[in-house]
């Protein structure tokens, strides 16, 4: 009996290479997870047909000793990142029976290393929600308690790996979408550094903040796999070759702690401290920092991320892909299919991105965000000068229940206050386990550093996994 | 903001909202843009960048790719001859 939850891509990669495991072998054991659970748990909206056929074909690879980083190893894929010949829906009805002409260079990547895809995860539509709610293809659970959400917008991928339905998982980020539904699933979550990776093949929501970003059990798992997919591609403008970046370390830690001052729940502020004092422990000295332009950093990022989508989301109008809706003219026709095909949430983010860019609002709104923004990276920029790690909790609260916060946009929005400086900074920021609260719901701490110091992160990050 | 507001956003969106929507959106907005308002009265100095983003492009050269026509053009919802079809314009 094959234990998978304590499994990690090494040590699979190791009982392969040691021929003590099959890919085949491996993959089964999660598709007879996935049929037992996935049906309650929602965490998959398709599993590919084909996955023992990759299996069997990584199973080649292996015994010809040419075995790569994440041969055979079974990975689940957000359900906007595309895969050549297979749907990709954003969890959108627009997209329903969208079938994806080209793979995602992150996906490119995966195949040449062997991996196993098993299928594509549940999500918020087209990535815009904090609980994979408003996936036009119902909730996905939080297997700590299916009464509660999973978080979002790549809920469903971290459903994949809590629940042993696969061993590791890419979702993407723009606001928090990996490392909040880390935080609420005890998975550890990587926001890579703005241009670390292609957003060649992901299903744009906010451009200038969307990444692709994995899931993993563990720091290493997280480790592998941004080094499997990370890299220049000509196909996105944005994209750099990660040059890593070796500065002097001081092993100073930050805390803003006037960004949360109250809001914050009781039980993840404890552990929060507790947390605190373990690094302490370990040698790393931790000062009191002010973010006073970071405090900003969420409502910036519901003005410039809006503005994103409200231009992204033109595409979808019936004419080139997707569904479309019959009307009398073309006009009609736009309207009927975006009307229909379009879910609540993102309907009022489009329209809110009208609103920030439209004639008298732009200056005010869109620009002075960008500017903020701006005062923001350069904030960090400074502060990295002096220290090598930013801390706070992950979230402010542990998972909630199914239905919370549905009727309060704000309220859901709040839910990543703790995530939006890395993003709207462009730095990478790591969430990690760090306990669970009286009635074990997982709890999660996160640290940022400079960009494209990834390292660095996962240097810490593997620290804490032994002093936690 | 207002109803009619409401209309001429989704208007330029080209969504259509029925009643109860249009009405949960003024609500929705109101809350929204009063929370993101705070980004209005936040003093900024002129910053100069020590660091400035930009994009780096590719040669402007015919290369392979994934997709081919046919792949596209089996997407459409409706075609004619290779061509998209769509309704009368005007």
């Amino acid at each position: 009996m094959l234990d998978l939850k304590n499994l990690t891509i090494e040590k699979a990669k190791e009982a392969m290479r040691k021929r003590e495991l099959t890919s085949v072998e491996l993959t089964s054991a999660y598709l007879k997870n996935i049929s037992e659970k996935n049906k309650e748990l929602n965490a998959y909206l398709e599993v590919f047909d084909d996955v023992l056929e990759q299996a069997k074909r990584a199973d080649e690879i292996i015994k010809k000793d040419e075995g790569k980083e994440l041969t055979g190893i079974p990975i689940a894929i957000k359900d906007n990142i595309l895969i050549k010949g297979k749907k990709a829906s954003a969890a959108s009805k627009i997209l329903e029976n969208y079938i994806a002409s080209y793979d995602a260079f992150v996906v490119k990547k995966l195949k040449e290393e062997g991996a196993v895809i098993i299928g594509r995860t549940n999500m918020d539509e087209f990535a815009m929600g904090s609980s994979t709610q408003t996936s036009a293809y119902g909730v996905a659970r939080n297997p700590f308690d299916k009464d509660r959400v999973p978080g979002g917008s790549s809920g469903g991928s971290a459903v994949a790996v809590a629940a042993d339905l696969a061993l590791c998982a890419l979702g993407t980020e723009t606001c928090g979408s990996v490392r909040q539904p880390a935080s609420f699933c005890g998975l550890v979550g990587l926001k890579p550094t703005y241009g670390a990776m292609s957003r060649s093949g992901i299903i744009a929501m906010g451009n200038s903040l969307d990444q692709v970003s994995p899931f993993g059990k563990t720091v290493k798992d997280a480790e592998i796999l941004f080094n499997a997919i990370k890299g220049k591609d000509e196909m996105d403008a944005t994209s750099i070759k990660s040059n890593e970046v070796v500065g002097k370390k001081k092993n100073i830690i930050g805390i803003p702690w006037h960004l949360f001052d109250n809001g914050v729940d009781e039980e993840v502020i404890n552990n929060f401290k507790g947390s605190v004092e373990k690094l302490k422990n370990a040698g790393y000295k931790v000062i009191d920092i002010k973010l006073p332009y970071s405090k900003y950093s969420l409502p910036a990022y519901y003005i410039i991320m809006p503005a994103e989508v409200s231009t992204n989301l033109s595409r979808f109008d019936g004419i080139r892909y997707g569904l479309r809706k019959e009307g009398e003219n073309v006009s009609d026709v736009y309207k009927k299919t975006r009307s229909q095909g379009f879910g609540a949430e993102t309907k009022r983010r489009i329209i809110l991105g009208t609103f920030v860019l439209s004639h008298g609002y732009y200056d005010a709104y869109y620009n002075k965000a960008w500017r903020v923004r701006n005062a923001i990276e350069q904030e960090f920029r400074n502060i990295f000068k002096e220290i090598d790690f930013v801390m706070t909790p992950t979230t402010p609260t542990p998972a909630f229940k199914i239905g919370e916060k549905m009727d309060d946009p704000v309220a859901m929005y709040l839910c990543d206050i703790f995530a939006a400086p890395a993003n709207i900074a462009g730095i990478p920021a790591i969430a990690l386990p760090s306990g669970f609260t009286d009635k074990g719901l997982p709890l999660s701490i996160q640290f940022m550093a400079s960009h494209f110091k990834e390292n660095e992160l996962f240097e810490i990050g593997k620290k804490f996994e032994e002093i936690r | 903001m207002e109803i009619k507001d409401i209309e001429k956003l989704a208007e330029l969106a080209k969504i259509e909202l029925t009643d109860t929507e249009k009405k949960g959106l003024l609500k929705d907005l109101d809350s929204i843009l009063g929370y993101v308002k705070q980004i209005t009265e936040v003093e900024v100095p002129e910053i100069k960048h020590e660091y400035e983003n930009r994009n780096v492009w590719r040669e402007d050269k015919i290369e392979e790719r994934d997709f081919s026509k046919e792949i596209i053009i089996g997407e459409f919802p409706d075609s004619q001859d290779g061509f998209v079809k769509v309704k009368k314009i005007m």
